[in-house]
């Protein structure tokens, strides 16, 4: 298959050896479980249980009420112990409300468990969506998108091709490597019902490179008749292919329009962990309650693959993977390049949660201090996006909103190589997320500000209008009143007149002589 | 456990502005040890005074203006400013003129509009042209390699020399300093010889003088590195010289006696140094990478018409500082196309 290449990128060291040496291993059931309500990219769900209750497995403790929005599940059987303000991985380290579950170990799933449809073929795209929605499950590359939204394609575009994301280009993760050797079978069934789903004709399966084990397990999995629907794609490891817009450009050469989606090049693109976790929704009926998450870095002991259950704190994965080496000062959610450190280790894993990545201050050394841009332009060499991050830094310094704008400040997709190959040690990206915040702050603000001057303004006419309205009632009562006084004079004027009418007949029969007097006068 | 909390990237960060600097001066030693060997050690001399100067003048700027000394004076940058300059200076040249031009390039060039990466103009070439155009004896002063060896000029001399800005007992200016090849061109053009008949003359290599000759082969060897190190980019240094030459060229197919060829364009005076380690500066030079063709395609048609019809026999350091002004005229305009989006990228 012809491939294409996107602008710029790195090469990065891979470190993906030290966790995939080790087997899966499946965590067991912790002590409590704190389940945030809002892991996911939308609204924040809505709580359905309430402290004291029993809930069994896979039950729904957190309601989607919005469109862009996911179920939450209980991800074991227990005992609701309260909503609690607990810390959440969030760069911002606060907390927010997270179920807290106490466990009864017996991991019992309920009555109302979702039924099992292996006849998922008979089964039509509305209700195969709502399972998925149902099963709140959301992007598993990190982003935390709700599925449901993403498998309800705008009217007019038709989907003709799935493309699954199993680049994984960010080092030292490697969950989805570790599910796609162990689970070859169940991704590409999720694949085939998204495909049936989205009315796609053909699957692009990219796997980078760098992941033979993957490849191999893949390529033996598709059935033999179906290599021409599901073709398994081995694409240069190159940091960051795995994003969305670069992998559709290594596959097919064509660009994702800036404002538009990849519906609009008929392509919508899965994680392959978000593929296993529809088949398992849909075939075993089971909701998204836990995930694969590396545990890797320098500083663990024994990094591998750990399967755990959404709400385990991150100190328990750690602990699975040998725990803490001495010295270690950081500790990461998400990949080196585009992860943030978490202040504390008793967060809970969410949905999105891909990796753990603790280092000690030698493999991540505090950068030096920042020092001026010296416009060496390294930055615009490795951009995916094709910008100019350090004209783009300038903008954002001097907070020229409209310029940074114009140089492709919403086409960034921070992945981070600018800011990695900085040699002031500039955060760019930081600056960027900055500009980013600043603008959606001042847009709500001009909405808000446009919302209030509406109603100052609807009120200001509104009251113009009872005005107006009072005044016009007031004449027209004045009016109405002038009508009833001038009434009198009327009948006195209607009386004049007839006097005035006798009065004037009475003249014009004395008048009347005179001038027959005078014609007499005449005549005579 | 709690964890210290910091932004991404969480890895072992790449170069870093020092680095980069330090890479650009060993890049410069092979060509600058070659220069020292024709020209003596005067040239060894400029450079350890230029350095001292600049270093000097940088940390009582970074003093005045309040910041931390050691951050600064580690990027290097001064060092290398320093070093540039005297490699555009005789060898022979009095202290004083070391001490105006790196004054001027620090002083008012550099930190006067900001420090490092807020200096629109390279510093070093800024530097160079005040004491040009102020002191034009001292700066046409070139040794000539037999000269100096006939004088057996030592390096105590040589100190004499810049310290004083007189020449030894028994030696005189003529006897040991001979013109430079663009000089030696442009005198005998003038004076109606042809191209033909200079490059005949006994000290001239393949292309141009053996000395700068060599010294451009060695800085071009420099450059190579960079490029291989990835230090520079490719653009402003080969769009540089291929324009050089193709205008060369085209005059020089139409009249090969009165218009030099181009490879003595390319291999006489400051255009390979300027090309890969003057124009390069990139703080002063322009940042995408099709303003940097454009920003180097510029440097050689004005170092060319310097060269060739203008008041000075090189025009390396104008044609720089011409350019480095139209740089963010050049970065505005050709900003390449964004990601997704179709046309120039500014929609």
């Amino acid at each position: 298959m012809q491939l294409h290449h996107f602008h710029g990128g790195l090469k990065l060291a891979e470190h993906k050896a030290e966790s995939t040496a080790r087997p899966l291993l499946t965590l067991g059931v912790p002590k409590y479980l704190y389940v945030p309500l809002s892991q996911h990219i939308g609204a924040q769900t809505e709580c359905v249980v309430q402290s004291g209750d029993r809930v069994a497995k896979g039950q729904r403790i957190g309601r989607a009420k919005d469109y862009i929005c996911a179920n939450v599940h209980a991800p074991t059987s227990g005992w609701i112990r309260g909503i609690v303000e607990h810390p959440v991985p969030h760069p911002s380290g606060l907390s927010a409300p997270c179920i807290k579950l106490e466990t009864d170990g017996r991991d019992q799933w309920g009555d109302d468990r979702m039924e099992p449809w292996r006849d998922w073929r008979e089964r039509d795209t509305r209700s195969l969506r709502e399972r998925v929605r149902d099963a709140g499950i959301v992007g598993m590359g990190g982003a935390a998108f709700p599925t449901a939204v993403k498998l309800n394609p705008r009217p007019g575009k038709r989907i003709h091709t799935l493309v699954v994301n199993g680049a994984e280009c960010e080092p030292y993760i490697s969950c989805d490597d570790i599910l796609m050797r162990s689970h070859p079978e169940a991704i590409l069934e999720g694949a085939r019902i998204v495909a049936q789903m989205v009315g796609a004709e053909r699957v692009l399966f990219a796997v980078e490179d760098n992941k033979p084990e993957a490849l191999r397990a893949l390529t033996d999995a598709v059935a033999s008749g179906e290599q021409d629907f599901i073709r398994i794609v081995s694409i240069p490891s190159i940091y960051p292919t795995g994003g969305e817009r670069q992998l559709i450009k290594v596959l097919t050469g064509r660009e994702v329009p800036s404002a538009g989606l990849p519906a609009d090049l008929g392509m919508v693109c899965h994680n392959a962990g978000t593929l296993k976790a529809i088949r398992e929704a849909v075939v075993a009926g089971q909701p998204l309650i836990s995930r694969i998450v590396t545990v890797t870095g320098p500083g663990i002991r024994e990094p591998r693959n750990v399967e755990a259950l959404i709400g385990t704190p991150f100190a328990d994965l750690v602990a699975a993977a040998g725990g803490y080496r001495p010295d270690v000062d950081r500790l990461v959610m998400g990949g080196p390049m585009m992860g943030f450190a978490v202040v504390d280790d008793a967060v809970p894993i969410i949905k999105g949660t891909n990796c753990l990545l603790a280092t000690r201050p030698q493999d991540a050394p505090q950068p030096g201090p920042v020092m001026p841009c010296i416009r060496c332009g390294e930055c615009t060499r490795v951009c995916p996006a094709n910008l100019l991050p350090q004209q783009m830094y300038w903008f954002a310094k001097s907070k020229d909103f409209d310029t940074i704008q114009d140089y492709g400040l919403f086409d960034c997709i921070e992945c981070g190589c600018c800011a990695q190959v900085c040699p002031s040690n500039i955060p760019l990206v930081q600056y960027y997320r900055y500009a980013k915040q600043e603008i959606w702050g001042r847009e709500k603000e001009r909405q808000k500000a446009d919302l209030a001057r509406e109603r100052f303004e609807f009120r200001q006419q509104r009251q113009e209008r009872e005005e107006r309205e009072k005044a016009e009632r007031l004449a027209r009562k004045k009016a109405a009143l002038a009508k009833k006084d001038s009434a009198p004079t009327e009948k006195k004027a209607a009386i004049e007149d007839a006097i005035e009418r006798a009065r004037a007949k009475k003249t014009a029969q004395s008048s009347g002589e005179k001038p027959s007097q005078d014609r007499e006068r005449a005549d005579g | 456990m709690r964890f210290r909390t910091r932004t991404s990237p969480h890895m072992v960060p790449g170069h870093s502005v020092g680095s980069l600097m330090r890479q650009v001066l060993y890049a410069l030693i092979p060509g600058t040890l070659a220069m020292a060997w024709f020209f003596g050690w005067g040239v060894l001399v400029n450079v350890v005074l230029s350095v001292l100067f600049a270093v000097m003048f940088e940390a009582l700027m970074v003093t005045l203006r309040r910041r931390p000394v050691g951050v600064t004076l580690g990027d290097s940058s001064a060092v290398l400013a320093g070093w540039l300059f005297a490699l555009a200076i005789p060898p022979l040249a009095p202290v004083w003129v070391l001490l105006v031009g790196t004054g001027f390039a620090i002083v008012v060039a550099k930190h006067l509009y900001g420090g490092l990466g807020y200096n629109p103009f390279n510093p070093a070439m800024v530097g160079y042209v005040v004491v040009l155009v102020s002191f034009p004896r001292e700066l046409s002063l070139w040794p000539s390699p037999e000269g100096l060896a006939e004088a057996s000029f030592t390096l105590w001399q040589t100190l004499q020399t810049t310290l004083t800005g007189r020449l030894p007992d028994g030696l005189d200016w003529d006897a040991v300093t001979r013109a430079s090849p663009l000089d030696m061109m442009r005198e005998a053009l003038v004076s109606g010889q042809t191209v033909h008949e200079v490059t005949r003359s006994p000290v001239f290599g393949s292309f141009s003088q053996t000395e700068w000759e060599w010294a451009g082969n060695l800085f071009l060897l420099g450059g190579i590195w960079l490029l291989y190190r990835r230090v520079i980019t490719w653009h402003i240094p080969v769009s540089m010289l291929l324009s050089l030459a193709t205008i060369a060229g085209v005059f020089w197919v139409l009249d090969p006696d009165q218009f030099a060829s181009p490879a003595f364009h390319v291999f006489s005076g400051a255009a390979i140094i300027g090309a890969f380690f003057i124009a390069t500066d990139p703080v002063s030079a322009a940042t995408t990478p099709l303003g940097r063709v454009l920003f180097g395609i510029g440097i050689g048609i004005l170092t060319y018409i310097i060269r060739t019809w203008g008041g000075y026999p090189d025009g390396v350091a104008f044609a720089v500082l011409l350019m480095n002004m139209v740089a963010p005229t050049l970065d505005h305009y050709t900003r390449p196309r964004i990601f997704g989006h179709s046309g120039d990228g500014r929609g």
